[in-house]
């Protein structure tokens, strides 16, 4: 299992409060699967967690993450000044199954986001037709929108209607068209509005409170829907992040 | 023998470092990090008579150099551990200390029974003291007659010695250690989590579902040191010392505070290699203090000594 010390070569400000940083090193050759994430260590002591990020995008030992400044964590996260490392252990957990289907329709909302953009290029990249629908709350919140639109076709939402379609990402499905797939990573409501709203075949990728990242502590377990050969959880940092749509309570 | 060899009621110990129960699950996960057998002994999840869901999600929350959990005793159930948990754990010179709980004297009984007679559990813990279930745990473990009762009823049914994990949350740890001790208890581990709890002033809510979680991490330690500090001098079983380990200079703070081995919980989150860092680090540090084997320092911070340290 990869754990090492990633050199920092960029922080960027995004919005008020979403970040892009940049880190380097050996073990980012192995983070190949959208979906999966890093685990960080941001303090000796305190904090005592580590926090799990979401890949945003690889290019060759470069890795892309895009974080919101929330906490006491991602404050300290956000003070690393390029040429200092980051302990990062990872990739972890379980990432989007690309699809043969001919479209996929990718539905983020907020810091839920970024890793749909790691596998837009995937998909992009293997002749998948990429449509996304991107939620913010408002205009200034805005981020990845640029990025996105180099795969596919994007339709932003805002809460105010500030730009785009008003209201939440499932007010824009219909606006999309057609599609195979989806695939939505966000907040827990909006995964809940998805999943209803869409008949189709999909995935949900899930933030869950994590404590070891790495499947032994059972902080961020969630029921099945069925229980699968006796099992009615599943642990979302070693399982997940990405379930099939319908296999867990959300 | 090596600095670091250490021996206790059924756990003949490498080296005194071994990951706490709940912290470690089976050991599964970890031993993609490292090789298990670079432990000491290994403390596994509590094992309860039935499967257990646990608690309702948030589960964790961060507080000040440590984390409030509520995890409720998640488990398989002590018969799906003894067959499917603990055998994978069999390819490893490890000695287990199995961890057990129940809301009865009947369950802990019967899990006691069970688990004791797996070919590779060396001792079984019992939890007295979790904070986070409605029934059994804690009750047990603040009532001094309680626990000698519950200590008497496994040390009969029991094939491998019996540790007793102590509750800080009571007024007088020293009189429950007394009790179990009178009762047949073979050591102590100490201390379990602290009662604490983290309300979110976004919504004016407990963080955890729970509402109450335990506190563990660098926070607790120096709890941890004064309760074993005070236990140690009235007890003469040995203590497995655990609150907030961090690094070899805390293994030694623990021992002399009393301590005869110490387990690492909350530290494995902040980094799967902690244990064998901490293991390294330990052989070294006590190399430099030209110590010849870490049981020498149990309990040097009230005992009279005659050679000062270098």
């Amino acid at each position: 299992m990869n754990k090492e010390n990633l050199t920092v070569l960029s922080q960027e400000k995004l919005t008020s409060k979403i970040f892009k940083m940049k880190l380097k090193g050996a073990s980012v050759k192995t983070m190949l699967t959208p979906g999966q994430f890093v685990h960080l260590k941001v303090g000796e002591r305190h904090p005592v967690l580590r926090r799990p990020i979401s890949i945003c995008s690889v290019e060759a030992d470069i890795l892309t993450i895009v974080y919101r400044v929330e906490g006491q964590g991602t404050k300290l996260l956000n003070q690393k000044a390029a040429g200092e490392t980051v302990d990062t252990l990872g990739p972890l957990g379980q990432g989007f199954p690309l699809t043969e289907e001919s479209t996929a329709l990718l539905i983020g909302g907020g810091v839920g986001i970024p890793p749909l953009l790691y596998l837009a290029e995937q998909l992009y990249r293997r002749g998948t037709k990429v449509k996304v629908i991107l939620g913010y709350r408002k205009k200034e919140e805005i981020f990845l929108e640029e990025e996105f639109q180099k795969y596919g076709e994007v339709i932003v939402t805002t809460e105010d209607g500030s730009k785009g379609v008003k209201g939440f990402v499932t007010d824009a499905i219909a606006e999309a068209g057609a599609y195979d797939v989806f695939y939505t990573c966000g907040p827990k409501p909006m995964l809940r509005a998805v999943e209803t709203a869409s008949s189709k075949k999909g995935y949900i990728s899930l933030e869950e409170r994590m404590g070891c990242g790495v499947g032994a502590c059972l902080a961020c377990v969630c029921d099945k829907q069925k229980p699968f050969e006796g099992k009615a959880y599943v642990k979302a940092c070693r399982d997940g992040p990405v379930f099939e749509a319908g296999e867990v309570i959300v | 023998m090596s600095r670091l060899q250490v021996e206790l009621p059924g756990l003949k110990m490498k080296n005194p470092v071994m990951p706490a129960s709940g912290c470690f699950g089976f050991g599964q996960e970890y031993a993609e990090f490292y090789d298990l057998n670079k432990l000491g002994a290994v403390a596994v999840k509590a094992a309860t008579p039935e499967t257990r869901a646990g608690n309702p999600t948030p589960r964790v929350a961060e507080t000040e150099s440590g984390m409030l959990n509520a995890i409720g005793l998640q488990n398989p159930g002590v018969d799906h551990i003894v067959k499917n948990e603990l055998p994978w754990l069999e390819k490893f010179h490890v000695p287990i200390l199995a961890n057990i709980a129940g809301k009865t004297e009947e369950d802990y009984v019967e899990a006691a029974k069970r688990i004791s007679r797996s070919s590779n559990v060396h001792a079984i813990e019992l939890n007295v003291s979790c904070p986070n279930v409605k029934e059994g745990g804690l009750q047990f473990g603040s009532d001094p007659g309680m626990a000698a009762g519950l200590t008497k009823a496994v040390k009969k049914v029991s094939e491998v010695p019996v540790y007793v994990k102590l509750s800080p949350n009571v007024t007088n740890i020293t009189e429950m250690a007394a009790a179990v001790e009178a009762a047949g208890a073979d050591g102590l581990s100490m201390i379990n989590t602290l009662v604490g709890m983290k309300i979110d002033i976004r919504t004016g809510r407990p963080v955890l579902a729970n509402k109450t979680g335990g506190l563990s991490g660098p926070a607790v330690k120096p709890v941890a040191v004064r309760m074993i500090y005070e236990v140690s001098q009235k007890v003469s079983i040995p203590i497995i010392g655990m609150g907030g380990i961090y690094t070899a200079e805390d293994v030694i703070e623990f021992f002399m505070a009393g301590a005869s081995a110490v387990a690492v919980g909350t530290a494995n989150f902040s980094d799967p290699y902690a244990c064998p860092q901490i293991i390294d680090d330990l052989d070294e540090l006590l190399k430099e203090m030209n110590v010849s084997n870490i049981s020498e320092l149990t309990g040097r911070s009230w005992k009279s000594w005659e050679k000062s340290l270098s």
